[in-house]
C-alpha cells in the first residue's frame, strides 16, 4: 500500500469527527488532529477504534499515545500492517 | 397573590416528546382528540414478557437530525437523553430563545432535568464488550450516556447555559420535583430562568422489572389503546411508556422584560416522603403524607382548595388509584359533586415513569391555556370505590371546554415520594 492509498484510506476515517472543514480539506502528513482538525481529543480513542476495524490491527495504548497526527498515524498503520 | 414579580414565576416556553405526539401543536391535538400512544411491541413478545404493549415516542432519523449532529448520533444509544434535548430545545425555542454555539453561557439560566436512569441500552452495548474483555473497545461516550446526569450534560451544552446545571431522581415523581426544584431557585434568586423537565428510555431493560412485580397489564396485548385504563373497574396494571417534557421556567419580572408570551403562572407547590410508616412502603404511598403534601401545597400556592377547577392525577391504573382519589378528597375536603374534574395522561400516553411528571405538568397547563379537559380513556367502568367518593361527572371520558384557572398536578414515586404543583392561568 503506497502513502497515497493509506492516506486515501485514512481520510474518511477521521472525517465524521472533524470541526474544521476547512483544515480537512487541506489534509496532508503535517495535519495535527486536535490542533487542526479541532478534533474534540475524547474522539480520538474513537477513530482508534475505527481504524483498528479498518485495517484489522490492534493499537496499544503506547501506539495511542504517539497517533496525534495524520503522519505518526500513518506510520504506526505501517509497521501493524508490515508495509 | 405575591406582589414581588422577582418572586412570581411564570411558564415561558414548553416542550414535549410523548408516545401520543412529538412537539406541542401534536400533543395538544392528541389530548383533544384523546389519541392513545400505546403500541404492541413485537420485541417484548419475544423476551416472554407479560404486557407487551407501551408507548414510544415517533421519531423518525431525518426529525433527530435535525437536533443531533452526526458526530454526536454516531454510537449513540440513550433513547432518554435522546427526548430530553428534543423537548428542552424546542421549550428554549418556544421561549423565544436561540442558541449560538459562540456565545458566552447564560449565567442566569439554569437546567433541572431529571432521570430514573440514563441510556441503559448502551449500557447492555457495554456490557456485553467488557465481559468479553473488551473494555477498551468501548468507545468514548459510554460514560457521557449511561451517567444518570446524561441528560443535562449534553443538553446544557446545547444550549450554553451557565447556571445550576443538575439531574434531579426520584422515581416517578422525577418531572415534577424538577418544577418544584427550578421554581424555588427562581424564588432565591440564584436564578431568572430555569430550563426544567425530566425525561425515560423506552424499551425492556427499564420495563422488565416492572414486568417481573406484576404491576403492568397482561390483558391488553391485542388492543395495546384499551390497555391503560386509570381510574377504571377492569384496569389491570399500568402501561409503562417513554418520552420527556420541558418547561422554561422564568420570574415574572425576566418575562415582562423581554416580553415573553406567558403560558402559565407556577403558584408553587410541595415536596415530602412519607417515610414509609403509615402504610407507606418503598412502593405504596402513606396516605397522611400524600394528603399532607398536598394541603401544604395549597397553603404555598395560597389557593384555597375551592379554587381548584381541575386535577391532573398520578392515577397509574393500578389498585392505589382509588387511594389517591381518596386522599384528594380529603385533602381538598371536596367530595362528590364537588369534586374538581379529575383525568390521568396515562389513559393516552401510558405511566412514562420518569418522564412523567414532566409530560403530565406540560399536559396540565395546555389544558389551561386551551380551556379543556383530556378525555380519560377507556375509564366507561369507573372503579366502584371511586364511584363512592366522587360523581361520575368527574371524571370526564370525552374531551370538554370548560373555564379553569387552577389546575393541580401531584405525582408520587417508589421511594414513598410525593410532589404537588398548582399552576394558575395567566392573563397579561
Amino acid at each position: 500500500m503506497t502513502k497515497e492509498q493509506l492516506i486515501t484510506k485514512l481520510k474518511p476515517l477521521i472525517e465524521p469527527y472533524v470541526q474544521d472543514e476547512e483544515a480537512f480539506k487541506n489534509l496532508s502528513e503535517d495535519t495535527d488532529f486536535v490542533k487542526d482538525l479541532k478534533v474534540n481529543s475524547a474522539n480520538l480513542v474513537d477513530i482508534i477504534l475505527d481504524i483498528e476495524d479498518e485495517f484489522d490491527i490492534r493499537l496499544e495504548n503506547e501506539d495511542m499515545e504517539q497517533m496525534l497526527d495524520v503522519k505518526s498515524a500513518m506510520e504506526i498503520i505501517a509497521v501493524k500492517l508490515g508495509i | 397573590m405575591e406582589n414581588n414579580i422577582n418572586k412570581r414565576v411564570v411558564v415561558t416556553g414548553m416542550g414535549v416528546v410523548a408516545p401520543n405526539g412529538v412537539g406541542i401543536p401534536e400533543f395538544t391535538k392528541a389530548l383533544q382528540n384523546g389519541t392513545s400512544g400505546i403500541t404492541f411491541h413485537q420485541k417484548l413478545k419475544d423476551l416472554n414478557f407479560s404486557c407487551q404493549i407501551g408507548g414510544v415516542p415517533n421519531l423518525p432519523h431525518e426529525l433527530q437530525s435535525q437536533y443531533f449532529t452526526d458526530l454526536q448520533l454516531r454510537g449513540f444509544n440513550s433513547s432518554g437523553i435522546l427526548y430530553g434535548c428534543i423537548a428542552g430545545i424546542d421549550a428554549w425555542k418556544d421561549a423565544g430563545f436561540e442558541t449560538d454555539p459562540d456565545s458566552e453561557p447564560d449565567y442566569n439560566t439554569g437546567l433541572i432535568f431529571g432521570a430514573g436512569t440514563s441510556g441503559v441500552e448502551k449500557f447492555r452495548e457495554a456490557i456485553y464488550k467488557l465481559d468479553g474483555g473488551e473494555v477498551r473497545r468501548l468507545g468514548s461516550t459510554v460514560v457521557l450516556q449511561t451517567m444518570t446526569s446524561g441528560i443535562s450534560a449534553y443538553l446544557s451544552g446545547m444550549l450554553g447555559l451557565g447556571n445550576q446545571v443538575t439531574t434531579n431522581s426520584s422515581a416517578c415523581t422525577t418531572g415534577t420535583e424538577a418544577i418544584l426544584m427550578g421554581y424555588d431557585r427562581i424564588r432565591s434568586g440564584n436564578a431568572k430562568r430555569m430550563l426544567v423537565g425530566s425525561c425515560s428510555d423506552h424499551g425492556p431493560y427499564v420495563w422488565g422489572g416492572f414486568d417481573a412485580m406484576r404491576v403492568m397489564t397482561y390483558k391488553h396485548n391485542d388492543d395495546p389503546e384499551k390497555g391503560s385504563r386509570p381510574m377504571s373497574a377492569s384496569a389491570s396494571g399500568f402501561v409503562p411508556g417513554s418520552g420527556a417534557g420541558a418547561l422554561v421556567l422564568e420570574s415574572l419580572k425576566s418575562a415582562m422584560e423581554r416580553g415573553a408570551t406567558v403560558y402559565a403562572e407556577v403558584l408553587g407547590g410541595d415536596i415530602n416522603a412519607g417515610g414509609q410508616r403509615q402504610g407507606g412502603s418503598l412502593t405504596a404511598p402513606n396516605p397522611i403524607a400524600v394528603q399532607r403534601c398536598i394541603k401544604n401545597a395549597l397553603k404555598n400556592s395560597k389557593i384555597n382548595p375551592n379554587e381548584v377547577d381541575a386535577i391532573n392525577g398520578h392515577l397509574t391504573a393500578t389498585s392505589k388509584d382509588a387511594l389517591e382519589i381518596e386522599n384528594w378528597t380529603r385533602a381538598l375536603g371536596r367530595k362528590h359533586q364537588d369534586f374538581p374534574l379529575v383525568n390521568s395522561t396515562k389513559s393516552l400516553v401510558g405511566h412514562c415513569l420518569a418522564a412523567a411528571g414532566s409530560i403530565e405538568c406540560v399536559a396540565s397547563i395546555l389544558q389551561l391555556q386551551e380551556q379543556f379537559i383530556a378525555p380519560n380513556a377507556n375509564c366507561e367502568d369507573l372503579h366502584e370505590d371511586i364511584k363512592k367518593l366522587i360523581d361520575v361527572s368527574r371524571v370526564p371520558q370525552q374531551a370538554i371546554n370548560r373555564d379553569i384557572e387552577v389546575i393541580a398536578k401531584a405525582s408520587f414515586g417508589f421511594g414513598d415520594v410525593n410532589a404537588c404543583v398548582l399552576f394558575k392561568r395567566f392573563i397579561a
